[in-house]
């Protein structure tokens, strides 16, 4: 069948933070740049971004990149690849004042330099004290970055495609990346983006879990789409619970209250992290946060009837600190948990919160698979950034505040790379192959003629159960087990999703069945890798993993010292090296120690 | 010219939890039942940023257009 097809110098899908990075280093470059959003730029999810961006600028205590760079390789677990922590630990300076040159509001000191808070894991003098290392707007931090980069673009001529999905990878027989197929919603039709280079910056996929602080868009649909082609997907069983969701809505209350002063309580008001993290208390890592939180209500400790959560308490701290520095927290909790902060304190539960995997790429954006022995081969045309790709810089575990920096540097940097590639000649446009579209018009057509199908309401929420239950904060060998048999039982399901609404124009039934396809690649990948991986690292945490000399914490370097990589075909799992050696010799290697706060 | 009520409902599809969750109920209670008048309403209430809507939903923001107070209500209502 006959499809319309665009032809352009690039195609990126995401026009969150990393995709309107990456756009405006191409539209500056002159490139002839598509950027293809299911919402409009400025509603992507960057903008729930509350609490800041890191960079060692020292404004409001002494830092350095290199104890960035250490905090990063520890929080990763030591899963990050010391190139690519060294190389963005270097950059954030750069991209955090040329965000402010494009007219970022960020918040100022009394001398008029950037504000800068502490934020949890983040320390002074390799992990002796916090330091203020996240640079904010207020609580908008993200919207701002959004909104400036946004503004940028268009003054650089990127052509947006605003309500588009992008529902398919195109690739050609040698593997080379074409461009995507992509649905645009006001019509229905399927057309083909034909370009010499293809960036994703689709973001994550919280929603897999039952319990999430992510708003409904994050699909994991770039994730997804290049894992149907064939990508394979990095480190997928690590997954950042963020330790202050609110209990029962997951909506989620910064680690920037805890950099303010919050404290966590146990049922008895004690101050638990205390025995958890002595150096840094409320402000470890998170990974560590959210552990000690469900011991302390695994053990009894938990509060409320269901003694099923912990207390997050500001009641110390003067209204007027609440109002000026964390003014959305108190609307939060009166809404959703009930409370006044000022006058009690919030039921807080550990909650899905981000994606430390993801589509794999060096630190150039380039999207590396193995080939003929070589685990790290770039795709032809392929490149991706932000929260959807793997660096892999946050490794077991993420940093609060690396993310938003991981945006503007990797998204850059991907920029950079497709432009001098551009330049270079090396990128051409490559005929597309006669089926190009084939994959996505069948899904469409199958959605069209399902009978007596499931409803996506139903699968997707089967999935979130079983996400929730079996690969969790605390993970356990059976659970897992049991957890791929019924994610394959799930996935099985989703392939008869069927929708009452057929109509063509503005169908969000049919969208949301199309997102499913792309939430399940990611759920499947997840419990796959994590019941394979027989270690406790970052957030991966198993009850079966000892905590002794050899395996200290349960991590066993020996044997899992390695990135997973799972191919959707077959279910097959892979494994190679982590990079452990920095870029340069400005820095020694972070060597491999317990991790201890 | 009425609107299209799919495309009003994807513009209900937000970037903060906060409002997905409270577009949920309002999905489901109120919005097959909104007059052409009140989806108009509706539509141009859905341009303003995240923040300053939800702003407005939980009371710290003034609802600063007469045509948007009976929506914020359905929706502050759930
Ligand atoms: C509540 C919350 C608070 C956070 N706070 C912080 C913080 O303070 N500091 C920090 O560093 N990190 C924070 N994070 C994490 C950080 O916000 C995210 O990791 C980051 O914003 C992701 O950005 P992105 O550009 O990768 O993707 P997103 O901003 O999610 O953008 C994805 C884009 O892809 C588009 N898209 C997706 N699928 C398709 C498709 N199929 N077709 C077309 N377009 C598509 C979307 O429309 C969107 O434009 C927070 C996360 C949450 C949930």
């Amino acid at each position: 069948m006959k499809v319309a097809k665009r032809t352009f110098d690039a195609v990126i899908v995401g026009a969150g933070g990393a995709g309107l990075r990456a756009a405006l280093q191409l539209s500056e470059a002159g490139l002839k740049t598509a950027v293809l959003t299911k919402v409009f730029p400025t509603r992507s999810h960057t903008v729930a971004a509350q609490g800041g961006v890191a960079a060692s600028l020292g404004n409001s205590t002494e830092d350095n990149w290199h104890w960035h760079m250490y905090d990063t390789v520890k929080g990763s677990d030591w899963l990050g690849d010391q190139d690519a922590i060294e190389f963005m630990v270097k950059k954030a300076n750069e991209v955090v004042v040329e965000l402010e040159h494009y007219g970022m509001p960020f918040d100022r000191t009394d001398n008029g330099k950037i504000y800068q808070r502490p934020f949890g894991g983040h320390s002074q003098n390799y992990g002796q004290t916090p330091v203020s290392r996240s640079c904010a707007a207020a609580d908008r931090t993200g919207h701002a970055m959004l909104h400036a980069l946004y503004q940028r673009n268009v003054r650089a001529n990127t052509q947006f495609f605003v309500e588009w999905m992008a529902m398919d990878l195109i690739r050609n027989a040698d593997g080379d990346v074409l461009g995507v197929t992509a649905m645009e919603m006001e019509t229905g039709e399927v057309s083909i983006f034909h370009a010499k280079a293809t960036i994703f910056a689709t973001g994550g996929a919280g929603r897999i879990y039952y319990s999430s602080t992510n708003a409904f868009i994050n699909t994991g649909d770039g994730v997804g789409m290049a894992a149907r082609a064939g990508i394979p997907l990095e480190d997928m069983e690590f997954w950042q619970f963020h330790p202050t969701g609110v209990a029962g809505a997951g909506v989620l209350i910064t680690e920037g209250v805890r950099g303010e002063g919050g404290i966590l309580r146990n049922a008895a008001g004690e101050r638990f992290m205390e025995r958890y993290a002595p150096n840094l208390k409320d402000l470890a890592s998170r990974d560590i946060v959210s552990r000690s939180m469900v011991t302390e209500i695994n053990e009894g400790r938990g509060c409320g009837t269901e003694k099923d959560h912990v207390l997050l308490d500001i009641t110390h701290l003067s209204p007027e600190t609440i109002m000026k520095r964390l003014p959305g927290i108190r609307e939060i909790a009166i809404q959703f948990a009930g409370v006044d902060p000022i006058k009690a304190p919030i039921p807080v539960v550990p909650t899905c919160h981000y994606q430390m995997g993801g589509i794999p790429t060096n630190y150039k954006g380039q999207v590396i698979v193995p080939k003929d022995g070589n685990p790290n081969v770039p795709v032809a045309g392929f490149y991706a950034a932000g929260e959807c790709a793997c660096a892999s810089v946050h490794g077991a575990n993420r940093l609060g505040t690396n993310s938003l920096l991981d945006l503007l540097v990797f998204g850059k940097s991907a920029g950079e790379t497709v432009v001098a590639d551009f330049q270079s000649g090396q990128l051409t446009l490559k005929p597309l192959p006669d089926d190009a579209a084939d994959v996505s018009l069948a899904r469409i057509a199958r959605l069209e003629t399902q009978t007596n199908g499931v409803e996506v309401n139903d699968v997707r929420l089967d999935m979130q159960r079983v996400m929730q239950k079996h690969a969790g904060v605390f993970r356990f060998a059976d659970m897992l087990k049991e957890g791929v048999t019924k994610i394959l039982e799930v996935a099985e399901r989703a392939k008869h999703t069927q929708i009452k609404d057929k109509s063509k124009v503005w169908n969000t039934a049919r969208t949301e069945a199309l997102e499913l396809d792309n939430l399940i690649e990611v759920a499947k990948a997840t419990m796959i890798s994590a019941e394979a991986r027989k270690e406790s690292r970052g957030a991966h945490v198993r009850d079966d993993a000892i905590d002794c000399a050899e395996t200290p914490n349960g991590r066993d370097d020996k044997n899992w010292l390695k990135h997973t990589l799972w191919y959707s075909e077959g279910n097959r799992l892979d494994y190679k090296p982590v990079n452990l050696q920095p870029m340069s010799a400005d820095v020694e290697p972070i060597a491999l120690a317990k991790r201890t706060y | 010219m009425t609107l299209n009520r799919g495309r009003v409902r994807w513009q209900c599809r937000r970037a903060l939890l906060e409002l997905d969750l409270v577009f949920t109920r309002f999905l489901e209670r109120h919005f097959d039942r909104l007059t052409d008048g009140q989806l108009a309403d509706l539509d141009d209430l859905l341009l303003v940023e995240d923040h300053d809507l939800w702003g407005m939903i939980n009371g710290s923001r003034p609802v600063e257009n007469d045509r948007w107070k009976e929506m914020v209500e359905l929706l502050r209502a759930g």
